[in-house]
């Protein structure tokens, strides 16, 4: 397996340390002028989302961890995991299991495409894209006229997500959702 | 990740501009104290031995000789200049180091170093604190032992411990297995770096002096508080080191010592041994008259003069764009 040195540690660079993958975060080379030189380095850990910060001699090296991000879309989940199949063609899927979907699963639609992250060849992460459109199947009447308002209440959509929505919204309206935030946006028009 | 090529320069026009009113107040500062500039190579036959320090190296093939070294600092042939009876001289000059680049790094870098034949390590620094405090309009310097920095901010007495309590000490940023290698300089250099000198130089900048003989490189050695130590100087402003100056070794036989010792260090390291460069100890032999030198960084300078975090604000194409 490939391995990078200190002098080619970079943000956005995958390794493995104590075991997990990890990207690096940000990259700090300090040095005394005429001293031994030493890089600070802060790494998300892929495996727990937690951040650690290390410290390595110049010249020492990490192994590259086997990372990759791919396109690829929903198909549908069999209780136990959710599958996904890549979009360039190719027709693989690979199945997702429940840690490597965690929270993503509530904004998970058919036939959408997601980005997911594996890790020697299987699903780590899957990312969603940072707005879905989503159909509202539960809340309360909508209230018309009220749009000055600026009131809002909650709104179950397809996926099973619950965000908060303007009073106007009813059900069966598709909204445009950030995934970021799990804000409303707005109303998709339908065409 | 691909790397676009970027045309435009890093630094602003305002930083370019006050690159050039810097050094204009150098070249004004060192012709008012009658101090020459001088030229030296940057394409130099030799590297240097010093374990710390990777050269770059060239390959040039002229004259029958093959190689070369991108010269890390100009000290070397300014020394001869010096022991061939330049008197007091300065120069400005690129200098190179593989692998360093980070927000205060760049492989290639602007260099003032200089020379001042009589005088010592406090009367350089004299001259040092007229130079900086006169270009960025700061307070004048207080002057701290080395020792008593690395008490402070540290907690460790760096030359009263055994390697044991130095090693222990630096467990807080480095795993056991990282520091068997690291060595008690290693290990003062670790604690400098990331407990010294994030407080140095803030509200005044200081002079830190009194280095253990270890680190004492090309500064010569006399015994203060019953340890040798280097008469060796660094200025630090708001935790940026800024300049090294020693009172310079004169002694041909102890200097190819040093060199000899480099080279051990490097092959303790798995680092190729670099030869030693005979011309220069053939000056030293010659005679270096009694002086003290330092060199300055430059581009730290500009750093601090427009408050940049990043020297890529102030190169005009840091290496990523050269």
């Amino acid at each position: 397996m490939a391995s990078y040195s200190t002098n080619e540690f970079r943000g956005g660079l995958k390794v493995l340390l104590d075991g997990d993958p990890c990207i690096i975060l940000e990259n700090e080379f300090v040095k005394p002028g005429k001293g031994q030189a030493f890089n600070r380095v802060k790494l998300r850990n892929l495996m727990t989302n937690r951040v650690w910060e290390r410290t390595f001699k110049s010249g020492e090296s990490l192994e590259a961890a086997d990372v990759i991000d791919q396109d690829m879309e929903y198909l549908y989940t069999d209780g136990e995991f959710w599958h996904f199949m890549k979009t360039d063609g190719s027709f693989e899927q690979y199945p997702a299991d429940a840690k490597a979907v965690g929270d993503t699963v509530k904004w998970l639609k058919e036939q959408d495409v997601y980005t997911v992250t594996l890790y020697n060849g299987a699903p780590l992460t899957v990312t969603p894209p940072n707005f879905v459109e989503l159909e509202v199947v539960d809340t309360d009447p909508g209230m018309k006229g009220d749009t000055a308002q600026g009131g809002s209440k909650p709104a179950t959509l397809s996926t099973g997500a619950v965000v908060n929505v303007p009073l106007f919204i009813t059900i069966g309206e598709v909204l445009k959702v950030d995934t970021r935030t799990g804000e409303y946006v707005s109303r998709v028009k339908s065409s | 990740m691909t790397d676009q090529p970027v045309w435009q320069p890093a630094a602003s026009q305002a930083a370019l501009k006050s690159r050039a009113q810097q050094l204009a107040f150098v070249r004004g500062f060192f012709a008012q104290r009658g101090v020459m500039e001088v030229e030296t190579p940057v394409l130099g036959r030799c590297g240097v031995t010093d374990v710390n320090l990777d050269g770059v190296p060239a390959q040039v093939s002229a004259s029958g000789i093959e190689g070369g070294w991108l010269q890390t600092s100009p000290e070397y042939h300014m020394k001869r200049l010096l022991a061939a009876g330049s008197g007091p001289i300065y120069q400005v000059s690129k200098v190179f180091r593989n692998g360093e680049r980070g927000r205060r790094h760049n492989p290639e870098f602007s260099m003032l170093e200089w020379y001042r034949p009589g005088f010592d390590d406090r009367e350089l620094m004299e001259e040092v604190s007229d130079l900086v405090c006169g270009w960025l309009g700061c307070e004048r310097p207080e002057i701290m032992h080395y020792r008593d920095a690395v008490n402070r901010w540290a907690q460790v007495d760096p030359f009263g411990s055994t390697n044991r309590e130095l090693m222990r000490r630096c467990e807080e940023w480095l795993e056991p297995e990282q520091l068997a290698g690291l060595g008690r300089d290693g290990c003062l250099d670790l604690l400098m770096s990331f407990a010294v000198e994030p407080n140095l130089g803030f509200g005044r900048p200081v002079f830190i002096t009194g280095y253990p003989a270890s680190q004492a490189s090309l500064a010569r050695v006399s015994e203060r508080q019953g340890y040798p130590m280097a008469h060796r100087f660094e200025l630090y402003l708001r935790g940026l080191e800024l300049c090294n100056g020693y009172w310079e070794l004169t002694d041909p036989a102890e200097q190819r010592r040093r060199f000899e010792a480099d080279n051990h260090q490097r092959r303790l390291a798995g680092k190729p041994e670099i030869p030693i460069d005979e011309a220069f100890l053939a000056a030293l032999e010659q005679g270096l008259p009694d002086c003290a030198g330092v060199a300055l960084g430059l581009d730290r300078l500009l750093m601090l003069k427009l408050g940049a975090a990043d020297i890529s604000d102030v190169l005009a194409f840091p290496f990523e764009r050269a």
